[in-house]
């Protein structure tokens, strides 16, 4: 592809305000060295669509929100080259498997609230010390790439809508907060099984995966969230059968009383709340 | 709880029939190879095979084990088909029921015609 | 803040039938589903196909009879391709189905890692595996695909 090869974006519009049903419109724009699929998008709208809509913000693919179906694939805007795709024939529609709010912006929130239904934080029974801290927690680098992979999520729901029960189960939590739940669950710090299990063990847990995998192919980020909702049926299966307990969370290592501060470093501003 | 539950025998049972259901493949449809338990050395649906077969307490046992396992795993697969299509509670709760009553009297029925079939053969 | 619920954009069955433009596991997901409905259809027919034997050898005669047809006639093959294909839905389904059992019981998907690119995900550590079982149903299918016709030809 050369510069000012034409390339022709196929884009789903949907304007609630003035249609009952999504259409697809045609545009047709030069191809520019480098050029993403976000990129082809702001030309659009500059150009020739000035009312497309969708979601974007980092333009490098850490922040997921320009998560978009292009050419069949969930896929981050930002991150696709035109190139990449081997075609000058574009099509780009909102993810599936999420309500259409307008054009190419779904509606992630059923994903958000299926994700904080599962409690993706730490959970401890040592509440002062995680107002006020003493020291760390401890961790061991082992300890940390048992759950390493799965923080990398940016939530872009690519994974929803790659995956095949989300095409039809609304009930279904998803890839994306099972594997946080999973990444929760795996934390040594955590200690917060015993209620995500009251979650899990329903029909909001990891039982309608059925490892198409679709979701570890479609995540940008290698997060891999098949691999966490297997691990985490493996650590449900031990759980029904008595034999698995959460390791108790790890323990506060108070700082060391033998480093002392430099003379010249102020110290830190008293909290304000 | 009640999924994570029936999940982990679904995955059971499906083991439990790899291993039952792979011995009566193979004495139905691998016999001229193998040729397991098929005493009058003729077809295998031949009424002597299956009488010789019936006295043996083995097979009345195993296949009962393996209509319950059968009947609970696909079942319970189907069941997962028709929730995963996004239907209502009420619909969920009436498939459970429709599933569980169904599969229950067929495993009944079937446990009978084998035991049945046992006490046959051995008057024969 | 947002008050209406958006247009509908669910995949729906065809979500299911998505193979082709990925891996090769999602034709596997949708066959195992296919083959395991067949031969639950089967199986709930062959309860009380295979019941008649509780009831004395005329009626065993009669219930075999119904699922069978004179050699060479167009019934006969029907009934003896219909039970190679359930054959061949077990082999499947059996093969595969050891495969997810182990899978989802978190064996054969690799451990957590650094996904540094190019990173290995469980889809790729799991491959092998599915290679594996898919041969092993294969020969199973071969083997019995040979007694069908050792069968229908003596």
């Amino acid at each position: 592809m050369t510069a000012d090869t034409p390339v022709t974006f196929r884009l789903r519009r949907f304007d609630p305000t003035t249609q009952q049903e999504p259409v697809w419109e045609d545009f047709t724009i030069p191809y520019t060295a480098g050029m993403t699929v976000l990129d082809g998008l702001r030309t659009i709208k500059e150009t020739l669509a000035p009312s497309l809509a969708w979601r974007s913000s980092c333009r490098m693919g850490v922040c997921g929100s320009c998560g978009m179906f292009i050419n069949g694939h969930p896929r981050l805007a930002c991150n696709t080259q035109i190139t990449e795709l081997g075609t000058s024939s574009v099509t780009v529609a909102p993810l599936p498997n999420f309500a259409i709010i307008r054009d190419l912006v779904p509606d992630l929130r059923p994903m958000f609230d299926a994700h904080a239904a599962l409690m993706p934080h730490i959970i401890r029974e040592d509440t002062q010390e995680m107002q006020e801290p003493t020291g760390e927690y401890y961790q061991s680098s082992h300890q940390l790439e048992q759950f390493l992979q799965f923080t990398y999520c940016i939530k872009c729901g690519c994974c929803m809508a790659a995956c095949p029960t989300m095409a039809t189960d609304p009930a279904y939590s998803g890839p994306m907060p099972l594997a946080q739940s999973h990444r929760y669950n795996s934390d040594t710090r955590d200690g917060g099984f015993a209620a995500r299990k009251q979650v899990l063990a329903t029909e909001q847990g990891p039982w309608k995966c059925h490892f198409a995998g679709e979701c570890s192919q479609a995540c940008p980020k290698g997060v891999d969230p098949a691999r966490a909702i297997q691990l985490m049926k493996r650590q449900m299966v031990m759980d029904y059968f008595r034999l698995y307990t959460q390791p108790c969370p790890s323990k506060v290592v108070p700082r060391s009383t033998e480093v002392n501060r430099r003379p010249d470093v102020p110290e830190a501003p008293a909290p304000t709340i | 709880m009640r999924d994570q539950r029936l999940w982990t025998w679904h995955v059971l049972a499906g083991l439990v029939i790899f291993v039952v259901l792979g011995l009566h493949m193979t004495v139905m449809h691998l016999d001229t190879l193998v040729g397991w338990f098929n005493p009058a050395g003729i077809k295998p649906i031949a009424w002597d095979s299956v009488m010789q077969r019936a006295r043996l307490g083995f097979f009345t046992v195993s296949y009962i084990v393996l209509l319950g396992a059968a009947l609970f795993h696909g079942l319970y697969g189907l069941r997962n088909i028709l929730f995963e299509l996004g239907i209502g509670t009420g619909a969920k709760k009436g498939l459970s029921l429709v599933l569980t009553a169904g599969g229950v009297a067929l495993f009944a029925y079937g446990a009978w015609a084998a035991w049945a079939a046992g006490a046959l053969a051995k008057t024969l | 803040m947002l008050d209406n619920k958006g247009h509908p954009n669910r995949l729906g069955i065809w979500g299911w039938l998505g193979g082709g433009r990925w891996g090769f596991e999602r034709y596997l997901y949708t066959l195992h589903r296919l083959t395991g409905l067949g031969l639950l259809c089967y199986f709930l027919l062959h309860i009380f196909v295979t019941s008649a034997r509780a009831f004395g050898q005329d009626a065993w005669a009669a219930s075999m009879g119904r699922v069978s047809g004179p050699p060479g006639s167009a019934r006969g093959l029907f009934f003896t391709v219909g039970e190679f294909l359930v054959f061949a839905a077990f082999a499947f389904h059996a093969c595969n189905g050891v495969r997810l059992a182990l899978i989802e019981l978190g064996f054969a998907i690799g451990k957590p890692i650094e996904p540094i690119y190019p990173y290995r995900t469980s889809v790729h550590e799991q491959r092998p595996l599915a290679v594996v079982v898919m041969v092993l149903a294969g020969i199973v299918l071969a083997a019995g695909g040979y007694n069908f016709l050792f069968h229908l030809t003596h």
